[in-house]
Protein backbone atom coordinates (compact mmCIF):
# COMPACT_ATOMS: atom_id res chain seq x y z
CA UNK A 1 0.00 0.00 0.00
CA UNK A 2 1.59 3.05 -0.92
CA UNK A 3 1.58 6.10 1.62
CA UNK A 4 -0.88 8.08 0.92
CA UNK A 5 -3.71 5.19 0.41
CA UNK A 6 -2.39 4.43 3.96
CA UNK A 7 -3.47 7.98 5.68
CA UNK A 8 -6.72 7.66 3.61
CA UNK A 9 -7.56 4.45 5.51
CA UNK A 10 -6.58 6.39 8.38
CA UNK A 11 -8.72 8.96 7.91
CA UNK A 12 -11.40 7.06 7.05
CA UNK A 13 -11.09 4.85 10.06
CA UNK A 14 -9.90 7.40 12.67
CA UNK A 15 -11.76 10.49 11.37
CA UNK A 16 -10.94 13.67 13.60
CA UNK A 17 -8.18 11.82 15.53
CA UNK A 18 -5.87 12.07 12.79
CA UNK A 19 -5.61 15.96 13.12
CA UNK A 20 -3.25 16.69 10.33
CA UNK A 21 -1.25 14.62 7.65
CA UNK A 22 1.52 15.65 5.13
CA UNK A 23 4.23 13.93 3.06
CA UNK A 24 7.59 15.42 2.39
CA UNK A 25 9.50 13.18 -0.47
CA UNK A 26 7.42 9.94 -0.08
CA UNK A 27 7.43 10.09 3.61
CA UNK A 28 3.98 9.98 4.92
CA UNK A 29 3.44 11.46 8.04
CA UNK A 30 -0.21 11.15 10.51
CA UNK A 31 -0.44 13.18 13.33
CA UNK A 32 -2.86 11.66 16.20
CA UNK A 33 -4.93 12.90 19.35
CA UNK A 34 -3.23 11.03 22.25
CA UNK A 35 -6.69 9.56 23.02
CA UNK A 36 -6.65 7.67 20.12
CA UNK A 37 -3.12 6.93 19.84
CA UNK A 38 -3.36 3.22 21.00
CA UNK A 39 -6.22 2.49 18.96
CA UNK A 40 -4.32 3.84 15.77
CA UNK A 41 -0.93 2.25 16.83
CA UNK A 42 -2.60 -0.91 17.33
CA UNK A 43 -4.74 -0.68 14.18
CA UNK A 44 -1.37 -0.16 12.51
CA UNK A 45 0.45 -3.24 13.69
CA UNK A 46 -2.42 -5.63 13.36
CA UNK A 47 -4.55 -5.50 10.05
CA UNK A 48 -3.27 -7.39 7.82
CA UNK A 49 -3.21 -4.91 4.78
CA UNK A 50 -1.07 -2.58 7.21
CA UNK A 51 0.69 -5.16 9.21
CA UNK A 52 3.37 -2.27 10.44
CA UNK A 53 5.22 -5.19 12.61
CA UNK A 54 8.63 -3.37 13.00
CA UNK A 55 9.26 -0.25 15.08
CA UNK A 56 11.71 1.63 13.35
CA UNK A 57 12.47 4.37 15.79
CA UNK A 58 10.37 5.81 18.86
CA UNK A 59 11.64 9.42 19.88
CA UNK A 60 10.45 12.77 20.56
CA UNK A 61 10.89 16.60 19.35
CA UNK A 62 11.02 19.24 21.50
CA UNK A 63 9.64 22.89 20.27
CA UNK A 64 10.23 25.22 22.98
CA UNK A 65 11.81 27.47 21.02
CA UNK A 66 10.82 26.20 17.62
CA UNK A 67 9.76 29.31 14.75
CA UNK A 68 6.14 29.58 14.72
CA UNK A 69 5.88 26.69 17.23
CA UNK A 70 6.00 28.08 20.30
CA UNK A 71 2.93 28.61 21.79
CA UNK A 72 1.61 25.62 20.78
CA UNK A 73 2.37 21.87 22.43
CA UNK A 74 5.75 21.62 23.25
CA UNK A 75 6.44 17.91 22.48
CA UNK A 76 6.29 15.99 19.90
CA UNK A 77 6.54 11.72 20.00
CA UNK A 78 7.25 10.38 16.77
CA UNK A 79 6.96 6.85 15.93
CA UNK A 80 8.53 5.22 12.45
CA UNK A 81 6.32 1.90 11.25
CA UNK A 82 8.17 -0.28 8.77
CA UNK A 83 6.31 -3.14 7.88
CA UNK A 84 8.55 -6.39 6.42
CA UNK A 85 5.36 -8.10 4.50
CA UNK A 86 4.54 -4.81 2.32
CA UNK A 87 8.03 -2.35 2.17
CA UNK A 88 5.63 0.16 2.87
CA UNK A 89 6.42 3.01 6.10
CA UNK A 90 4.37 5.22 7.69
CA UNK A 91 5.83 8.00 10.64
CA UNK A 92 2.98 8.70 13.01
CA UNK A 93 3.06 11.84 15.69
CA UNK A 94 1.60 12.85 18.35
CA UNK A 95 2.03 16.15 20.74
CA UNK A 96 1.87 16.60 24.17
CA UNK A 97 1.97 19.74 26.50
CA UNK A 98 4.95 20.25 29.04
CA UNK A 99 2.68 20.07 31.99
CA UNK A 100 1.10 16.78 30.79
CA UNK A 101 3.83 14.84 29.13
CA UNK A 102 2.55 11.54 29.37
CA UNK A 103 1.72 9.24 26.14
CA UNK A 104 0.43 5.73 26.06
CA UNK A 105 3.24 2.99 26.07
CA UNK A 106 3.55 0.85 22.97
CA UNK A 107 4.95 -1.94 24.26
CA UNK A 108 2.55 -4.36 24.68
CA UNK A 109 2.51 -4.32 20.39
CA UNK A 110 6.39 -3.67 19.91
CA UNK A 111 8.46 -5.40 22.59
CA UNK A 112 11.71 -2.58 21.61
CA UNK A 113 9.44 0.32 22.56
CA UNK A 114 10.53 -0.22 26.23
CA UNK A 115 13.89 0.93 25.59
CA UNK A 116 12.78 3.72 23.30
CA UNK A 117 10.40 4.91 25.73
CA UNK A 118 13.01 4.78 28.40
CA UNK A 119 15.17 6.64 26.42
CA UNK A 120 12.21 9.34 25.80
CA UNK A 121 11.58 9.97 29.08
CA UNK A 122 15.50 9.58 30.12
CA UNK A 123 16.26 12.49 27.31
CA UNK A 124 12.72 14.53 27.16
CA UNK A 125 10.78 13.57 30.75
CA UNK A 126 8.23 12.28 28.50
CA UNK A 127 6.14 9.71 30.85
CA UNK A 128 4.74 6.91 29.56
CA UNK A 129 2.01 4.98 30.99
CA UNK A 130 1.55 1.32 31.26
CA UNK A 131 5.69 1.30 30.74
CA UNK A 132 6.28 -2.13 32.52
CA UNK A 133 9.92 -0.44 34.09
CA UNK A 134 10.45 3.34 33.47
CA UNK A 135 13.50 4.25 34.78
CA UNK A 136 16.69 6.31 32.76
CA UNK A 137 18.23 4.01 29.90
CA UNK A 138 21.63 5.95 29.39
CA UNK A 139 22.51 7.89 32.13
CA UNK A 140 22.47 7.92 35.64
CA UNK A 141 19.09 7.85 37.96
CA UNK A 142 20.98 10.96 40.14
CA UNK A 143 21.28 12.69 37.23
CA UNK A 144 18.76 15.93 37.41
CA UNK A 145 17.08 17.11 34.55
CA UNK A 146 16.41 15.58 30.99
CA UNK A 147 19.61 16.82 28.52
CA UNK A 148 17.37 16.88 25.35
CA UNK A 149 15.81 19.60 26.34
CA UNK A 150 15.67 22.73 24.55
CA UNK A 151 16.03 24.66 28.28
CA UNK A 152 18.48 22.17 29.37
CA UNK A 153 21.33 24.90 29.89
CA UNK A 154 24.42 23.08 27.72
CA UNK A 155 27.22 23.86 29.82
CA UNK A 156 25.33 22.66 33.58
CA UNK A 157 27.40 20.25 35.61
CA UNK A 158 25.99 17.50 37.31
CA UNK A 159 26.71 16.05 40.27
CA UNK A 160 29.48 13.19 39.85
CA UNK A 161 28.02 10.10 41.26
CA UNK A 162 30.19 8.44 44.26
CA UNK A 163 32.61 5.29 43.90
CA UNK A 164 31.12 3.04 45.77
CA UNK A 165 27.98 3.38 43.90
CA UNK B 1 72.63 10.72 61.07
CA UNK B 2 75.05 11.53 57.38
CA UNK B 3 75.55 7.58 57.31
CA UNK B 4 71.65 7.00 57.23
CA UNK B 5 70.38 9.59 55.12
CA UNK B 6 73.51 8.89 52.47
CA UNK B 7 71.67 5.40 52.60
CA UNK B 8 68.32 5.88 52.41
CA UNK B 9 68.56 8.39 49.29
CA UNK B 10 70.94 5.85 47.49
CA UNK B 11 68.35 3.34 48.23
CA UNK B 12 65.56 5.66 46.78
CA UNK B 13 67.56 6.49 43.64
CA UNK B 14 68.19 2.46 42.77
CA UNK B 15 64.63 1.74 43.55
CA UNK B 16 63.13 4.34 41.74
CA UNK B 17 65.44 3.29 38.64
CA UNK B 18 64.07 -0.20 39.03
CA UNK B 19 60.46 1.10 39.16
CA UNK B 20 60.74 3.09 35.94
CA UNK B 21 61.78 0.76 33.93
CA UNK B 22 58.84 -1.79 34.74
CA UNK B 23 56.13 0.34 34.33
CA UNK B 24 53.02 -2.46 34.40
CA UNK B 25 50.11 -0.24 32.57
CA UNK B 26 46.32 -1.09 33.23
CA UNK B 27 45.22 0.54 29.75
CA UNK B 28 41.50 1.88 30.72
CA UNK B 29 40.74 2.18 27.08
CA UNK B 30 37.17 3.98 26.37
CA UNK B 31 37.63 5.36 22.72
CA UNK B 32 39.41 6.47 19.87
CA UNK B 33 42.98 7.03 21.49
CA UNK B 34 42.84 3.38 22.02
CA UNK B 35 44.04 3.23 18.26
CA UNK B 36 46.72 5.49 19.01
CA UNK B 37 47.55 3.59 22.29
CA UNK B 38 47.86 0.20 20.51
CA UNK B 39 50.27 2.24 17.63
CA UNK B 40 52.71 2.93 21.00
CA UNK B 41 52.27 -0.21 22.26
CA UNK B 42 53.05 -1.99 19.32
CA UNK B 43 56.76 -2.85 17.65
CA UNK B 44 57.02 0.27 15.43
CA UNK B 45 57.10 2.96 18.32
CA UNK B 46 57.33 -0.32 21.12
CA UNK B 47 56.81 1.02 24.83
CA UNK B 48 59.01 -1.96 25.62
CA UNK B 49 62.40 0.30 24.99
CA UNK B 50 61.01 2.08 28.12
CA UNK B 51 60.24 -0.96 30.56
CA UNK B 52 56.31 -0.34 29.81
CA UNK B 53 55.95 -3.39 27.14
CA UNK B 54 53.50 -5.49 29.51
CA UNK B 55 49.87 -3.88 30.02
CA UNK B 56 48.11 -5.85 33.00
CA UNK B 57 44.49 -6.87 32.43
CA UNK B 58 44.07 -6.30 36.28
CA UNK B 59 44.07 -3.29 38.31
CA UNK B 60 45.70 -5.41 40.81
CA UNK B 61 48.85 -6.29 38.83
CA UNK B 62 49.14 -2.57 37.50
CA UNK B 63 51.40 0.53 38.38
CA UNK B 64 50.32 2.60 36.19
CA UNK B 65 46.96 3.70 35.19
CA UNK B 66 46.41 4.63 31.32
CA UNK B 67 42.98 6.32 30.88
CA UNK B 68 42.40 6.50 27.31
CA UNK B 69 39.74 7.64 26.11
CA UNK B 70 36.46 9.81 26.64
CA UNK B 71 35.22 9.35 30.44
CA UNK B 72 31.34 9.62 30.83
CA UNK B 73 30.12 10.14 34.14
CA UNK B 74 27.77 6.96 33.79
CA UNK B 75 31.01 5.57 33.87
CA UNK B 76 33.09 7.95 36.32
CA UNK B 77 32.18 5.34 40.01
CA UNK B 78 33.78 1.66 37.46
CA UNK B 79 36.58 4.31 36.97
CA UNK B 80 37.44 5.11 40.05
CA UNK B 81 37.04 1.75 41.60
CA UNK B 82 39.80 0.46 39.18
CA UNK B 83 42.41 3.11 40.71
CA UNK B 84 41.02 2.47 44.29
CA UNK B 85 41.56 -1.52 43.33
CA UNK B 86 45.60 -0.93 42.74
CA UNK B 87 48.34 -1.29 45.14
CA UNK B 88 50.75 1.50 46.04
CA UNK B 89 52.97 2.60 44.25
CA UNK B 90 50.41 3.86 41.34
CA UNK B 91 50.43 6.28 38.92
CA UNK B 92 47.99 7.77 36.65
CA UNK B 93 48.41 9.38 32.91
CA UNK B 94 45.70 10.76 31.33
CA UNK B 95 45.54 10.15 27.55
CA UNK B 96 44.30 12.36 25.34
CA UNK B 97 42.94 15.74 25.70
CA UNK B 98 39.31 14.27 26.64
CA UNK B 99 40.69 12.62 30.06
CA UNK B 100 42.53 15.61 30.18
CA UNK B 101 39.27 18.17 30.10
CA UNK B 102 36.49 17.24 28.11
CA UNK B 103 38.19 18.29 25.23
CA UNK B 104 35.21 19.43 22.95
CA UNK B 105 32.56 17.45 24.79
CA UNK B 106 31.71 19.90 26.61
CA UNK B 107 28.13 18.39 27.61
CA UNK B 108 26.25 16.63 29.89
CA UNK B 109 27.17 13.24 29.70
CA UNK B 110 31.24 13.58 29.74
CA UNK B 111 33.34 14.21 32.54
CA UNK B 112 35.30 17.52 32.82
CA UNK B 113 38.68 16.07 32.93
CA UNK B 114 39.16 12.87 34.95
CA UNK B 115 41.43 15.01 37.49
CA UNK B 116 37.83 15.49 38.94
CA UNK B 117 37.81 11.80 39.93
CA UNK B 118 41.77 10.88 40.13
CA UNK B 119 44.86 12.15 41.17
CA UNK B 120 46.76 12.69 37.46
CA UNK B 121 50.35 12.58 37.43
CA UNK B 122 50.93 13.24 33.50
CA UNK B 123 48.88 14.69 31.25
CA UNK B 124 49.22 13.95 27.57
CA UNK B 125 47.11 16.32 25.28
CA UNK B 126 46.02 15.74 21.61
CA UNK B 127 42.85 14.41 19.62
CA UNK B 128 44.44 12.00 19.59
CA UNK B 129 47.94 12.41 20.76
CA UNK B 130 50.38 11.23 18.44
CA UNK B 131 52.62 8.25 19.82
CA UNK B 132 55.48 10.67 19.85
CA UNK B 133 53.77 12.82 22.71
CA UNK B 134 53.16 9.36 24.22
CA UNK B 135 56.47 8.64 24.08
CA UNK B 136 57.55 12.05 25.91
CA UNK B 137 54.64 11.64 28.19
CA UNK B 138 55.97 7.86 29.47
CA UNK B 139 59.34 10.12 29.89
CA UNK B 140 57.92 12.28 31.91
CA UNK B 141 56.30 9.96 33.84
CA UNK B 142 59.52 7.94 34.46
CA UNK B 143 61.29 11.21 35.43
CA UNK B 144 58.60 11.57 38.22
CA UNK B 145 59.13 7.81 39.30
CA UNK B 146 62.59 8.03 39.71
CA UNK B 147 62.58 11.52 41.13
CA UNK B 148 60.08 11.18 43.92
CA UNK B 149 60.40 9.80 47.48
CA UNK B 150 60.16 5.85 46.98
CA UNK B 151 58.28 4.02 49.50
CA UNK B 152 58.80 0.52 50.31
Amino acid sequence: MDGAAILERLRGRFGGDVVETHDHRGDHTAVVTRGALPRLLAHCHDERPLAFDVLMDLTAVDYLTYPGREDGPRFEVVYHLYSLAHNHRLRVKVRVDEDDAVVPSAVDLWPIADWFEREVWDMFGVRFSGHPDLRRLLLYEEFIGHPLRKDYPIDRRQPLIGPTV
Amino acid sequence: MGVGSFFTSKLDEAIGWARKYSIFQYPFVTACCGMEYMATACSHYDIDRFGAGLPRFSPRQADVLFVVGTISHKLAPVLKRVYDQMTEPKWVVAFGVCTCTGGFYDNYATVQGIDTIIPVDVYIPGCPPRPESVIDGLMKLQDKIAAQAQRY
